[in-house]
C-alpha cells in the first residue's frame, strides 16, 4: 500500500469495509441445502419449509397479543386514569399527588416469554399513551448511576456522561457535544421534560384549549419500566424510587414492575418507607399453561398446517415446558426445530404441503422418490393388503404408483379433516367428568389418540360409562357444543355426522313436551323404595338395598331417555372409532408427521455433562477409531492421555495421591507403546510420559473433575463421586 | 408566638410570613435564626440537625431560606451517585453553571475547594451561603475525608458558608474515628398530639367547615396516634378517608355537628384501614374503590395474599431438596435419603448446639453437590442432569427464591441457601405430593 507522507514511518491502514456482497449471497437456504437428503429437491423443501414456517410465526403472534391484549389493555386504563387524576384539581386527588402510580405486572417464572410482552406493552404506551417509555433489566443497572443512566438515555435519546473511570471510554465515545454537560440526574431530566412539553405545547397551538383529551396530551406521563424485579439489587432500588419521589411534582412518572413470582417480593425488596411513597397496583397476567393451550390449539390441533408431530415428539416438548421452564417461547422454537429437522432430513417432505400443491408435486416424483415411498413402512403395509397383481404394478409401475399415491395423499388429508373435530367433540364429552378419565387438557387426550386405539383403552370405557350416567340437560349442552364444532368443518362425513347430532338434539329436546306422562309414571315406581330407605338406618341393609334399586332399575325397561341417550353415545363411539386412529395406521403418514423423538430430545434438552464423561470413558464413541474400541468399562490403552487418567483417577477415593497416579499412568502407557513387560524400562517415568501426564492433569481440573488442595500438598482432591 | 420569630436583621412581615408557615415549629426556627445571624455576620460553621422522620426540618429550613430569600444550596444526598455531582450542585446554585463547568471529570476534593476560592474571589458573599445536605447519614459512606471537609467548609474556602446537615439519626453515629470538626446540634422533637391535630387540620377540605373537618382530624388520630405518628402517614391517611366519613352528611342523614354518629359510622372503617392501608397492603387507588362499592370489600386482596407461585416440575423438587438442606444437619441426610439407614434414634443424634430448632436458626448454606444428591434421591422418577437442570437452580436464584452465598467462581463449587418460607415450601410440595415435613429434622 501506498502513502502520500513524504518520510518514512509504520503506517496503519485500516481494512476497507468488506464487500456486502460476499454476506448477503449466504442466506438461509444456503445453509439448509448441504449435508441434505435427497439433494435434487431440496430447494423445493426449503421453500416449502420457509412458507410454513413463516405462517407459523406470524399466527403464533397474533395468538401472543390476543392473549396479552386484556391485561395490556386494563395497563393501559391504568396509566391514562394517572395521568389524568393528576391534572384533577379534586381535594383528595390533591392530597395524594405525592405517590408515584406503580403497576405490578404478574407474568409468571417463564422469564424468556416476558421479553415479547414487554416489548408489546411499550410499543402501545408508546402509540396511545405517551411517548416518554423506558425499559430497564437488571443486569445493565448493578449501581444506582447505571440504572440512571440507562433510564436518561432511554427517555432523551441521547448518550448521558457518567462521571466514573470505568465509563470514560464508551462516555466519550457517545457523547456529542451538545450533550457534554448532561448529568445523570433526575433534575435534569426533569428540565428536558418541562422544554419538551412546552415546545410541543407551542407547536400546536391551533388546538381548542381546555379540552380534556388535549390536556392529557400536555402531560405525558414518564412510563420506566422494569423488566425482572427480582434480579434487581434493592438498595438500587429503594435510591431510585426515593430520588423519583423527590421530583414527582414536576415530573408525572409511572412506573411498572415485571414481577415473576409473587406481589410480595415488593414487600420483601422495599422497606415500609420507600413502598410508602408508591400506588401499586396489581395486575395478573395468564397462566403460561392457559397459554400452551392456545398455542397447541392453534398450532397443532389444526388441518391447516401440514406438518404434523408424531406422539413422542410431542410428549418431549410437553415434557420440557412442565418439568423445566414453562416456556411457550422455547415450545415455538422446539416446534421449529422439529419443522426443519423433518424437512431437512425427509426427502419425501415435499409432499407435505398443502393438498393441491401436494398432488402437484406429487406427478413431479423423480424414480428415486418413488423408490423411498416403497421403501415406507406405512406404504409397505398397505401393499401387502392388494391383490398379488395389483402388488406388482405398485412395486414397477411408476405411473400407476403416483395415481395411487395422489389418493393416499387426499385420503391422508381426509383423515385430518375428520380427525381434529372428532377430538374436539370427544375431549368437551369428557372434560367435565369425575376424576378425567381422559384428561383435563385436550392435549393430553391428542396424546393417547397419537399412540394407540383411543377406544380400546380402559380409560376410554370408564369415560362411556361415565357419559351414560348423564343427565338430561347436561348431555343436551354437550350435545349442542359438539354439533358447534362438527358444523364448523367442511367434509361430507361432518355433514352427516352433524345432521345425525341435530336430529337427535331435537328429540330429547321433544322428550320434555310429549313423554312428561311416561317421565311422572317413572318416579312412581322409583319413590317407594327411596321411601323405604329413609327407615332403614344400618350402613349395611343400606347397602343392600341400594344393590336392590340398582338391580330393579336396571332389569327395568329403558325409559325413552335412556334410549336417547344410548344412541347419542353409539353415534359419538361410532365417530370415535372412525376417525380417531393414530396416524401411524395411515399410509403415506412418515410424509407429515417428524417422529425422531431422540434428536429433539438432544438438541433440546442437552446434557453436557454425560457428553463429556461419554467421550472420556468410550472415546471411541466420537473419535471413531477403531483401535479404541475396547468391552464395556475398560478404556483402550491407545486412547487419548486425558481419557486414561480418567479411567485412572475413577478408581481413587476422595483424595489422590499425584505420584501415585503418575505410576499408573506411565505403566498403561509403557504397554501401549509395545514395551516389554519384563524390561527395566517398563513403566518408568521419563520427561515426555511426565509432561503427557501433567497435561492430562490440568486438562481434568480444568473440565472440573479435580481440584488442588490445602489438605495434602502432592494430592489433588475429586470432585465427583462414584467410580468402579 | 410570633414574637419568638424576631431577628433585627430582616424584615417583619417576612418574618410574619415564615411564622404563618410553620406552625408548632416556632422554638426550632427561632434557634436557627438567631443561629443564622444578620445575612452579613457569619454563621456557625457547620449546624447538625436531626429528628424523626417527616418532623419538619426539611420544611423549616426550606421555608426560613426561601422566604428570607437567602443564598443556598439544597442538595439530597440520595441523589448524589457520586461526589462529584455534589460538588456541581453547590457551585452550580452558588456561582451559576460556568462555575461547574470549571470542575474536572471525577474531581477531588482539593479540586471543589480550589474552584470554590478561584470564584469567592470574583464574587465573595455579601450575605452567608448555606448548603444544605438531606439525608446526610450517606455521607458516611462516601470517601473517609468527605464529611469531616464539609463540616469545616468555611474555613478552607474563607468564604461566609454554613453547611446544614440534615439527618434522621444522632450525631453520635456520624463521628469519624479520626476526629473532626464537631458542629452544633438541633434536635427536631416528634410533634406532640395536639400539635398533629393542628397540623393537619390545617389542610382542611374547601367544601366544609374548620370544626368539622378538625373533628374529623381528632377522631382519626384516636384510632391511629398509638400506632403512627408520622405525619404524613397521618395525612394520607386522612386524606384517604374523609371521603366515607362525609357519606352521612350527603346523604342528609347526620348533620355537621353531630359527632357521635359519625364517630360510629366511620370508627370500623378507621380499624380496616390500619391492618390495609398503613401496610401499603392495599393501594390508595384501590382503597377508593372499595370505598365506592363497599360490597365486594372482601374480594380485594392485599399484595402478601398473593403468595402462590407456579414452578415447573424439577424446579419445585430442585427448591424442596434445597429447603432440605438448608434446613437439615448435613449429617442426617444418611438417615433421610438412604434406603436401609438402620435405627437411629433423635437423642442419640442430637449434638448439643443442634438442640436449638433449625428453623428458628435460619437457613444454613450448602453446597451445590449435596443439593444435587438430594434432589435426585427425592424427585420420584430418573432424571437426566441435563443442562436445564442446572439452568433451573440460576433461575432459581434470580427469582431470590435461593440466594448464593460463596461469590466464587461458578466452577468451584458454589454454595447456596434456600429462601423460601415454610409455609410456602409446604404449599410447593402438596402440590407435587411430596410429605416435605416427613424429610424434616425439626419434626421427627
Amino acid at each position: 500500500m501506498s502513502t502520500s507522507s513524504v518520510s518514512k514511518g509504520c503506517f496503519v491502514f485500516k481494512p476497507s469495509a468488506p464487500k456486502k456482497k460476499k454476506n448477503s449471497s449466504l442466506g438461509l437456504e444456503d445453509y439448509f441445502i448441504p449435508g441434505c437428503e435427497g439433494a435434487e429437491n431440496s430447494h423445493v423443501r426449503f421453500r416449502l419449509f420457509d412458507d410454513l414456517w413463516m405462517k407459523i410465526t406470524t399466527d403464533t403472534e397474533a395468538v401472543q397479543d390476543e392473549l396479552n391484549r386484556q391485561i395490556l389493555d386494563s395497563l393501559l386504563d391504568f396509566t391514562r386514569k394517572c395521568s389524568s387524576t393528576r391534572q384533577h384539581s379534586n381535594w383528595a386527588s390533591q392530597m395524594r399527588a405525592s405517590e408515584i402510580p406503580t403497576a405490578a405486572l404478574m407474568l409468571g417464572v417463564n422469564v424468556p416469554d416476558h421479553d415479547m410482552t414487554f416489548q408489546s406493552l411499550s410499543d402501545l404506551l408508546q402509540q396511545s399513551v405517551t411517548p416518554h417509555v423506558a425499559s430497564v433489566q437488571a443486569k445493565e443497572c448493578g449501581a444506582l448511576k447505571h440504572l440512571m443512566k440507562r433510564v436518561l438515555e432511554r427517555l432523551m435519546g441521547a448518550a448521558v456522561t457518567v462521571e466514573d473511570e470505568d465509563d470514560v471510554e464508551e462516555a466519550e465515545q457517545n457523547s456529542t457535544p451538545l450533550h457534554k454537560s448532561v448529568h445523570c440526574s433526575l433534575s435534569t431530566l426533569c428540565d428536558w421534560y418541562i422544554t419538551k412539553t412546552k415546545k410541543s405545547n407551542t407547536s400546536t397551538p391551533g388546538k381548542k384549549r381546555g379540552s380534556p383529551i388535549k390536556d392529557e396530551q400536555q402531560q405525558p406521563p414518564v412510563v420506566i419500566i422494569f423488566k425482572d424485579l427480582e434480579a434487581f439489587n434493592p438498595r438500587v432500588l429503594q435510591d431510585f424510587i426515593l430520588i423519583c419521589s423527590r421530583y414527582i411534582e414536576h415530573l408525572p412518572l409511572l412506573l411498572i414492575f415485571g414481577i415473576a413470582t409473587s406481589p410480595s417480593t415488593i414487600q420483601h425488596m422495599l422497606p415500609h418507607s420507600v413502598s410508602s411513597l408508591l400506588c401499586i397496583e396489581l395486575f395478573q397476567s395468564l397462566s403460561c399453561t392457559q397459554h400452551l393451550a392456545t398455542v397447541i390449539d392453534k398450532l397443532i390441533l389444526t388441518p391447516e398446517f401440514p406438518f404434523k408431530l408424531n406422539g413422542k415428539v410431542m410428549q418431549v416438548l410437553i415434557s420440557i415446558f412442565l418439568y423445566h421452564d414453562f416456556s411457550v417461547r422455547n415450545f415455538i422454537k422446539g416446534v421449529q426445530l422439529a419443522l426443519q429437522e423433518h424437512f431437512h432430513s425427509q426427502p419425501l417432505s415435499v409432499l407435505c404441503c398443502q393438498k393441491k400443491e401436494a398432488l402437484l408435486n406429487v406427478t413431479q416424483l423423480s424414480h428415486g422418490d418413488l423408490e423411498r415411498i416403497r421403501q415406507l413402512p406405512s406404504f409397505r403395509r398397505f401393499v401387502e393388503k392388494q391383490e398379488s397383481e395389483e402388488r406388482m404394478t405398485l412395486l414397477k409401475n411408476d405411473a400407476h404408483l403416483k395415481q395411487v399415491c395422489q389418493q393416499l395423499i387426499k385420503d391422508l388429508h381426509k383423515y385430518h379433516k375428520n380427525y381434529y373435530p372428532v377430538l374436539r367433540c370427544l375431549h368437551t364429552l369428557t372434560s367435565s367428568l369425575p376424576r378425567y378419565p381422559l384428561g383435563k387438557q385436550i392435549r393430553e387426550l391428542h396424546l393417547t389418540c397419537l399412540e394407540k386405539n383411543v377406544w380400546e383403552t380402559e380409560d376410554y370405557q370408564s369415560a362411556m360409562k361415565l357419559l351414560k350416567m348423564l343427565a338430561k340437560d347436561e348431555l343436551i349442552t354437550l350435545l349442542q357444543r359438539c354439533a358447534e364444532i362438527v358444523g364448523t368443518v367442511k367434509s361430507k362425513r361432518m355433514k352427516r355426522a352433524l345432521v345425525q347430532l341435530e336430529d337427535l338434539l331435537t328429540k330429547l329436546k321433544q322428550l320434555d313436551t310429549a313423554f312428561t306422562e311416561t317421565a311422572t309414571g317413572a318416579d312412581d315406581i322409583l319413590t317407594s323404595p327411596v321411601k323405604d330407605l329413609q327407615k332403614k338406618t344400618d350402613l349395611f341393609q343400606l347397602q343392600k338395598a341400594l344393590l336392590e334399586m340398582n338391580e330393579s332399575r336396571r332389569s327395568k325397561k329403558l325409559s325413552p331417555f335412556e334410549l336417547l341417550r344410548n344412541e347419542a353415545l353409539e353415534l359419538i363411539d361410532s365417530l370415535v372409532t372412525a376417525h380417531l386412529s393414530p396416524p401411524e395406521a395411515q399410509t403415506l403418514y412418515e410424509v407429515c408427521y417428524y417422529s425422531s423423538s431422540a434428536n429433539v430430545r438432544r438438541h433440546l434438552n442437552a446434557t453436557p455433562r454425560t457428553s463429556i464423561q461419554a467421550a472420556l470413558s468410550s472415546p471411541f464413541y466420537y473419535l471413531q477409531n477403531e483401535s479404541l474400541k475396547a468391552e464395556d468399562g475398560t478404556v483402550s490403552n491407545a486412547a487419548p492421555d486425558i481419557c486414561i487418567a480418567y479411567k485412572l483417577h475413577l478408581e481413587c477415593g476422595r483424595l489422590i495421591n499425584l505420584y501415585d497416579w503418575l505410576e499408573a499412568y506411565a505403566t498403561v502407557v509403557s504397554a501401549a507403546e509395545g514395551v516389554d513387560p519384563d524390561s527395566d524400562n517398563f513403566g518408568t517415568v521419563d520427561e515426555v510420559k511426565h509432561a503427557r501426564f501433567i497435561r492430562a492433569v490440568s486438562e481434568l481440573e480444568f473440565l472440573g473433575f479435580i481440584k488442588s488442595t490445602k489438605q495434602k500438598t502432592d494430592h489433588v482432591a475429586r470432585l465427583t463421586w462414584g467410580g468402579c | 408566638m410570633a414574637s419568638l420569630l424576631q431577628h433585627p436583621g430582616y424584615e417583619k412581615e417576612r418574618l410574619q410570613r415564615v411564622a404563618e408557615q410553620l406552625p408548632c415549629r416556632e422554638v426550632q426556627a427561632g434557634m436557627l435564626l438567631s443561629l443564622m445571624g444578620q445575612p452579613h455576620q457569619y454563621s456557625y460553621p457547620s449546624i447538625f440537625v436531626y429528628g424523626h422522620r417527616a418532623s419538619g426540618k426539611s420544611h423549616v429550613i426550606n421555608v426560613l431560606l426561601k422566604e428570607l430569600q437567602l443564598p443556598h444550596a439544597t442538595v439530597s444526598c440520595v441523589e448524589c451517585v457520586s461526589v462529584a455531582s455534589l460538588f456541581e450542585r453547590v457551585l452550580l446554585s452558588f456561582f451559576g453553571c460556568d462555575a461547574a463547568a470549571l470542575l474536572p471529570r471525577s474531581p477531588s476534593l482539593s479540586d471543589f475547594v480550589r474552584v470554590y476560592r478561584q470564584q469567592r474571589s470574583q464574587s465573595s458573599a455579601k450575605e452567608t451561603r448555606y448548603v444544605i445536605l438531606e439525608k446526610a447519614e450517606l455521607l458516611r459512606d462516601a470517601d473517609a475525608n468527605l464529611l469531616p471537609a464539609l463540616l469545616r467548609l468555611q474555613e478552607l474556602v474563607e468564604d461566609n458558608v454554613t453547611v446544614l446537615l440534615l439527618s434522621e439519626i444522632a450525631w453520635d453515629t456520624f463521628r469519624p474515628n479520626t476526629g473532626c470538626f464537631e458542629p452544633l446540634l438541633l434536635h427536631f422533637p416528634d410533634y406532640s398530639k395536639g400539635e398533629l391535630q393542628q397540623i393537619l387540620a390545617l389542610d382542611r377540605h374547601p367544601s366544609y367547615s374548620a370544626e368539622f373537618y378538625s373533628s374529623y382530624i381528632n377522631i382519626l388520630l384516636g384510632v391511629f396516634y398509638s400506632v403512627c405518628r408520622d405525619l404524613r402517614e397521618l395525612r394520607h391517611l386522612a386524606a384517604l378517608n374523609f371521603s366515607k366519613f362525609c357519606e352521612p352528611l350527603a346523604e342528609g342523614k347526620v348533620k355537621e355537628s353531630d359527632t357521635h354518629k359519625l364517630w360510629r359510622n366511620i370508627e370500623p372503617h378507621l380499624k380496616k384501614a390500619m391492618q390495609t392501608v398503613y401496610l401499603r397492603e392495599v393501594s390508595s387507588l384501590q382503597w377508593e374503590k372499595m370505598q365506592q362499592a363497599e360490597t365486594e370489600a372482601g374480594a380485594l386482596r392485599g399484595l402478601s395474599a398473593h403468595t402462590h407461585v407456579e414452578l415447573p416440575y424439577y424446579s419445585k423438587f430442585l427448591l424442596i431438596a434445597a429447603y432440605l438442606a438448608s434446613y437439615n444437619p448435613a449429617r442426617t441426610d444418611k438417615r433421610f435419603f438412604l434406603k436401609h439407614h438402620g435405627k437411629i434414634r433423635k437423642a442419640n443424634f442430637l449434638k448439643k448446639n443442634e438442640k436449638t430448632s433449625n428453623h428458628l436458626l435460619g437457613p444454613k448454606p450448602f453446597p451445590l453437590d449435596r443439593l444435587l444428591a438430594i434432589f435426585y434421591s427425592v424427585v420420584d422418577s430418573r432424571v437426566a442432569p441435563s443442562a436445564s437442570i442446572f439452568s433451573q437452580i440460576s433461575s432459581l436464584v434470580t427469582l431470590q427464591l435461593l440466594t448464593q452465598v460463596s461469590h466464587d467462581d461458578q466452577l468451584d463449587a458454589p454454595k447456596y441457601k434456600c429462601a423460601v418460607s415454610m409455609d410456602f415450601i409446604c404449599a410447593i410440595s402438596r402440590t407435587v405430593n411430596f410429605d416435605i415435613v416427613k424429610y424434616l429434622y425439626d419434626f421427627l
